[in-house]
């Protein structure tokens, strides 16, 4: 059975160089579709695949990258905005790896695209007043 | 031709005073020109808001059964710890102020999740705080311990004061080193990947009165989203910088310390707020209305993001080094645009106050004044103006020789 997935890796700074990807595309004969990647401030890769194959390969794909080191996150986790806590600083703006906020030129309001969000988290602890909510 | 502050407050008793923000009135007088807007406008209200770390608020919570001397005592409020170091009901807790518990910066940067700033927010929301207290005790002030929540409608006095802020103008911040630093001003991501500013540019108060010919001691205020009074000049107060033409700061110079009922306030303006790996604060919201007594006093509401010139400062290390130096000059037309160009790179930018709330508020005491419910004050005393010779100094170090170390 196929089966198609969205997960975000996070690459700790010691397997930032490796070719980890590569194995799991050709030892597991998975397909991917990178949705985004980029190396963090501090070093640490973060890369957002769409994965498909048959379940199992999947699920052995997956074990191979835990035993590696990497950490997974599935992308049904949600990053919300806590409209009462929103003080539209603006903080967040350049934080967001994907642009999903953006400045609103006439009320000079941050305006949050939910769409665009990755679940990254950067924007979390950034927010001054926290008004960022990861939800599971 | 001048005004009176009499005239001016007459015609808001009446309710026909002409109130525009900082932000209207400058298109106000490119259309009318400077003579009729002069003779038309009454008061320019400006707006900011941002963190302001120099905030703190006392109350007086009445006395206990048996009474309590909390004077020398220890106080926790939420588990922030308060200071107990006046009378015996009285306490104080700052914005920075953090659990006892709290990591802190040990896994580097420190979240700061809660401190004094959500404390203040919280008990101006009127949402129940517990107070832990415990005290030596004397034969006056026999009890030792309590513990009970305690509520904003049950305190004598609640009252904020900060003792600096609305700085007029401040400080732009980027990184020069090849790490992501944790700033008062936010994440700086490593060579000159961001750029962050924390000024209401144009909105701001002290911007539009730059030399300070109507704020001074006395002057009443929008403070918290109730009504507050300027106490003094804040600390650090710095006149002398560097000025523009216009006469703007290019960096921080003057300050305010501003002192009103907190039982006025609202939670919407005074908001915790937590800076990663640096802290706690509270974010506040400070409107001050401008009589146009002059059209001297006009001219200099008219300014614009493109008048206001920001210092980029590298926070990686000339900040924390104290040393000289700045990376580049910017103004805040630039900086608004969402990027800047410095040195050939194109750097995006972002703001850590909220122009958007900066503008409420400015929109909000417009109101409060045009419906007669706020008059303007004259104040009682200047603050130091740029003849006053007033400087910040640095610490003047004197190193303890090794026999008069105490706690090291
Ligand atoms: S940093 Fe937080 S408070 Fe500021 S605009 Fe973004 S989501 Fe809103
Ligand atoms: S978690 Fe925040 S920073 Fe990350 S993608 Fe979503 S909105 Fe952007």
């Amino acid at each position: 059975m196929k089966t198609s997935k969205r997960i975000v890796l996070r690459f700790p700074q010691r397997l930032v160089d490796r070719p980890i990807v590569y194995h799991l595309i050709r030892d597991f004969d998975l397909a991917f579709n990178i949705l985004k990647a980029s190396i963090t401030p501090d070093k640490e890769g973060l890369m957002v695949l769409e994965i498909t194959g048959e379940r199992e390969a999947y699920d052995k794909g997956i074990a191979y990258l835990n035993e590696a080191g990497v950490k997974i996150d599935s992308l049904n986790r949600e990053v919300t905005r806590n409209e009462n806590r929103c003080t539209h600083c603006g903080a967040c703006v350049t934080m967001c790896p994907v642009d999903a906020f953006s400045i609103d030129e006439d009320n000079r309001e941050i305006n949050f695209d939910a769409k665009k969000c990755i679940v990254c988290g950067i924007c979390i602890q950034a927010c001054p007043p926290r008004a960022m909510e990861l939800h599971f | 031709m001048q005004k009176t502050l009499e005239e001016i407050n007459q015609r808001i008793r009446e309710g026909k005073a002409v109130v525009l923000t900082a932000e209207e009135i400058v298109g106000y007088t490119r259309e009318k020109g400077l003579k009729a807007a002069f003779k038309e406008v009454d008061v320019v209200t400006t707006g900011t808001f941002g963190p302001m770390c120099s905030s703190g608020v006392y109350f007086n919570m009445g006395h206990t059964t048996p009474r309590m001397k909390l004077g020398g005592g220890r106080a926790y409020l939420n588990d922030v710890s308060a200071y107990a170091a006046f009378a015996a009901a009285d306490l104080f807790i700052g914005a920075n102020a953090l659990p006892d518990d709290d990591p802190r910066n040990r896994i580097h940067p420190g979240e700061f999740n809660y401190g004094g700033g959500y404390v203040i927010e919280e008990l101006v929301a009127g949402k129940d705080i517990r107070l832990e207290a415990s005290a030596y005790g004397t034969d006056c002030y026999p009890r030792r311990r309590l513990s009970s929540y305690l509520n904003i409608k049950d305190l004598n006095e609640a009252v904020l004061f900060n003792m600096r802020n609305a700085y007029q103008n401040y400080n732009v911040a980027v990184n020069l080193s090849d790490k992501t630093i944790y700033t008062y001003m936010g994440v700086l991501k490593p060579n000159m990947g961001n750029i962050n500013y924390c000024t209401a540019g144009m909105l701001s108060p002290l911007l539009n009165d730059p030399y300070y010919r109507t704020i001074g001691i006395g002057s009443r205020i929008f403070l918290g989203g109730g009504v507050g009074y300027v106490a003094w000049q804040g600390t650090q107060h710095n006149p002398g910088v560097a000025r523009t033409e216009g006469g703007v700061p290019k960096g921080g110079a003057g300050t305010l310390a501003v002192i009103g009922d907190l039982k006025q306030m609202d939670a919407r303006y005074l908001v915790g707020t937590s800076m990663l790996g640096y802290g706690v604060t509270l974010s506040v919201g400070i409107g001050v209305p401008i009589p146009i007594l002059s059209e001297e006093i006009l001219q200099s509401t008219l300014v614009t993001d493109d008048d206001i010139v920001g210092t980029v400062i590298d926070y990686s290390s000339a900040y924390p080094n104290l040393r000289p130096g700045a990376v580049a000059e910017v103004t805040y037309a630039q900086l608004r645009s969402g990027s800047v160009d410095i040195n050939g790179k194109n750097i995006p930018t972002a703001s850590l106050c909220s122009y958007s709330r900066a503008r409420e508020i400015a929109v909000k005491l417009k109101t409060w004044v045009e419906q007669g419910k706020f008059e303007i004050t004259s104040p009682v005393a200047p603050l130091p103006g740029i003849d006053s010779g007033l400087k910040v100094r640095p610490f003047n170090e004197r190193p303890l020789g090794d026999t008069n170390h105490h706690i090291l």
